[in-house]
């Protein structure tokens, strides 16, 4: 793992900017850590994809695809990305 | 004013009577063959089964007693204007017919134009179309190839061009143009030395007899040939013939509006299809004042000009109008533009926020119509006297059906009645500027049939209220997700963005969506293309269109590639994308 990200801060502020770039319109700062991302920023299911593909890219974290039904909100993911 | 029964209806405050204010009567009442009586009456009974164009656009106002008015104010490059009644342009085409013969030119046998618009230009189509020939205007700004793909498949016999043009563009291709004739060079100057192989246009004109018989032409006579550029392989020579006068005339009345004593301006390039139908054909033969501008776009003159000469009726196209967007809204503010009264593009769809720009800035909206160099003449419009629904084509004129089909197979279709379907738009066979053929090419042409219905290649959709609505070609249509997107709609929404200035939206290659929406953005003077400018245009579509149909790339391009006629070259940027052969790039506007 990129050792720059691990505290939780510094993971979600990584997740933020992956994020702006699929969604850029969004106000990420009002985004609830246990909210559903794709129903809250409006991404489908294509960029849903390429987010997580772009979060093991920088976290250098496999993920393999049958995890991603349990990467839902900002909680899942940070938790997925430290145990 | 108008005057009506009905005080209520809007069209009503306008300083001049539509031709068309009551849109379903009109439509139901409709026969062709009224048309036909219209232009030919008062011609001897033994003549009417001569039919040609040039005789409507010229002869007949001379006939008539109205040989004075004026046909054409011809601006030049240099500032100076020329101006010819429809007496002067019967005697020049008289001329030129003579010379036609003078050089044993055939019936039949084909003529190019390769001249921007100079009264050369309008002199040799009349001359050429009542002499019976073919006529085939080019793109002056063609390079050799394109030049000589379109006279080779043609074998054209004559050329009328300039001798500047002729030996840039045409010496180094005439030894394999075998067919060919007769060129004629038009000079500006009037000082050169005239190449071997060629005639001095103006010397030959003075030399011509000004009295002239009109050739035994009929109404299926070949009289225009039309190129179009394909998805793939040569260009295709759409062929045209005289008795599609009726549909120029009949569209210039009702889509055009034309009225005697407009003063008419079709921007258009000679060497397109608007070009000869609505830039040569439809306002002469109404007997109108048409001003042609020989220099290119520059919006502070063209803005002058509007004022300048008058124009009543302007029809133009939305490369044009997003031009004239992107030079701001300040510059038309200087000009009295008091004497338009309506105004037409077609070319590609125009964007809703170019008819709301034109209502807010020019004070009248831009009326959007379709057609293609297959059907000759405009199929779809809105008309003057017609709420306009901004991003639709409009209704189609009276004497045209069309309906939106799936294609099934090669030889089965079936017609979508429900309103809001998008499938491809099909015309009722039978109208009278139907292209007969594609030069040499008979089974393509066959393709675009089945049964008694033309196929447009064109995707559409017809609402409840019977506007029809384009969506894209066949072939620039996006599948991406499962959902048909057409790049159009895309294209609007970038537009809307203040730093955007044209943009193009492709389908690109998937593993998992089919295909992606990429979007190609040039931008506006005063913005810089920047990755946090690129998120907020991203940021802009997704907002306006939702996740699935806002484009998930977005690159900046200077330019945008573009036909002559204005349409941006989606195919030519997916080809660039994809690293794939561009194919065919001979109608492309932009360098490369």
């Amino acid at each position: 793992m990129n050792t720059n990200l691990q505290t939780p801060e510094a993971m979600r502020a990584a997740l933020f900017e992956i994020l702006h770039n699929f969604a850029p319109e969004a106000d990420l700062n009002s985004l609830p850590a246990d909210a559903p991302i794709r129903e809250y920023l409006d991404i489908d299911s294509l960029d849903a994809f390429n987010i997580l593909v772009q979060v093991h890219k920088r976290f250098g974290i496999e993920i393999p695809e049958s995890d991603y039904g349990k990467l839902v909100t900002l909680n899942n993911i940070i938790s997925y990305l430290t145990k | 004013m108008c005057q009506g029964p009905d005080a209520s209806l809007w069209w009503l405050k306008m300083r001049i009577c539509p031709n068309l204010t009551n849109y379903d009567e009109v439509r139901e009442k409709f026969r062709w063959s009224d048309i036909e009586d219209e232009l030919q009456s008062g011609r001897p009974v033994d003549e009417l089964q001569r039919f040609n164009i040039g005789y409507f656009m010229i002869d007949r106002h001379c006939n008539l007693g109205r040989g004075d008015r004026q046909a054409l104010r011809c601006r030049d490059s240099r500032g100076g204007t020329r101006v010819f009644t429809y007496l002067d342009l019967q005697q020049s085409a008289n001329r030129f017919g003579n010379i036609l013969r003078k050089f044993a030119v055939d019936n039949g046998e084909s003529v190019f134009l390769l001249l921007g618009r100079v009264p050369e230009l309008y002199f040799s189509v009349v001359g050429a179309l009542r002499a019976g020939c073919v006529v085939s205007p080019l793109f002056s700004a063609f390079g050799q190839e394109p030049i000589f793909n379109r006279m080779k498949q043609t074998k054209a016999r004559v050329l009328v061009t300039t001798p500047e043009l002729y030996t840039k563009k045409v010496l180094p291709i005439r030894e394999r143009l075998k067919d060919l004739k007769l060129v004629l060079l038009v000079s500006e100057s009037g000082v050169y030395t005239i190449p071997e192989n060629c005639h001095d246009y103006s010397s030959e004109m003075s030399a011509a007899s000004s009295e002239y018989r009109i050739a035994d032409t009929t109404r299926n006579d070949l009289a225009l040939m039309h190129f179009t550029s394909g998805t793939t392989g040569t260009p295709k020579g759409a062929m045209h013939v005289h008795g599609a006068a009726l549909m120029h005339y009949m569209t210039g009345r009702y889509a055009l509006d034309l009225h005697t004593d407009d003063i008419f301006w079709c921007t258009a390039d000679p060497g397109w299809v608007t070009g000869t139908s609505y830039g040569i054909i439809a306002p002469l033969m109404h007997g109108v004042t048409s001003v042609v501008d020989e220099g290119d776009f520059d919006p502070e003159r063209w803005y002058k000009i509007l004022q300048d000469e008058k124009i009543t009726v302007w029809y133009t196209a939305p490369t044009a109008i997003r031009m004239l967007m992107r030079a701001g809204a300040e510059i038309p503010k200087k000009f009295d533009l008091s004497n338009l009264r309506f105004i037409a593009s077609v070319g590609e769809p125009l964007n809703p926020e170019a008819i709301h720009w034109g209502k807010r800035v020019l004070g009248l909206p831009i009326h959007d119509n379709w057609w293609q160099s297959e059907t000759g003449g405009i199929m779809i419009a809105n008309y003057p006297a017609m709420n306009i629904k901004p991003g639709s084509m409009g209704k189609p004129l009276p004497g045209v059906e069309a309906v939106i089909v799936d294609r099934e197979s090669q030889d089965t279709i079936k017609i979508l009645t429900e309103p809001g379907k998008t499938g491809e738009l099909a015309l009722k066979s039978g109208w009278p500027s139907m292209f007969r053929g594609y030069l040499n090419q008979e089974d393509r042409y066959k393709k675009c049939f089945v049964g008694e219905l033309y196929l447009s290649g064109d995707l559409a959709m017809r609402d409840q209220d019977g506007y029809f609505w384009f969506v894209g070609r066949m072939d620039d249509v996006i599948k991406s997700a499962g959902h048909l997107v057409g790049p159009f709609e895309v294209e609007s929404v970038l537009m809307e963005h203040p730093a955007v200035a044209e943009a193009g939206v492709i389908g690109k290659p998937d593993a998992i969506a089919l295909e992606t929406l990429k979007a190609f953005v040039s931008l506006k003077p005063g913005f810089e293309a920047s990755d946090a400018l690129r998120l907020e245009i991203l940021g802009h579509a997704r907002k306006r269109l939702g996740p699935v149909i806002a484009p998930k790339e977005i690159e900046f391009l200077a330019n945008l590639p573009k036909t002559r006629s204005g349409k941006i070259m989606r195919r030519l940027l997916k080809a660039r994308e994809l690293g794939l052969p561009e194919g065919d790039l001979s109608s492309l506007e932009t360098a490369l």
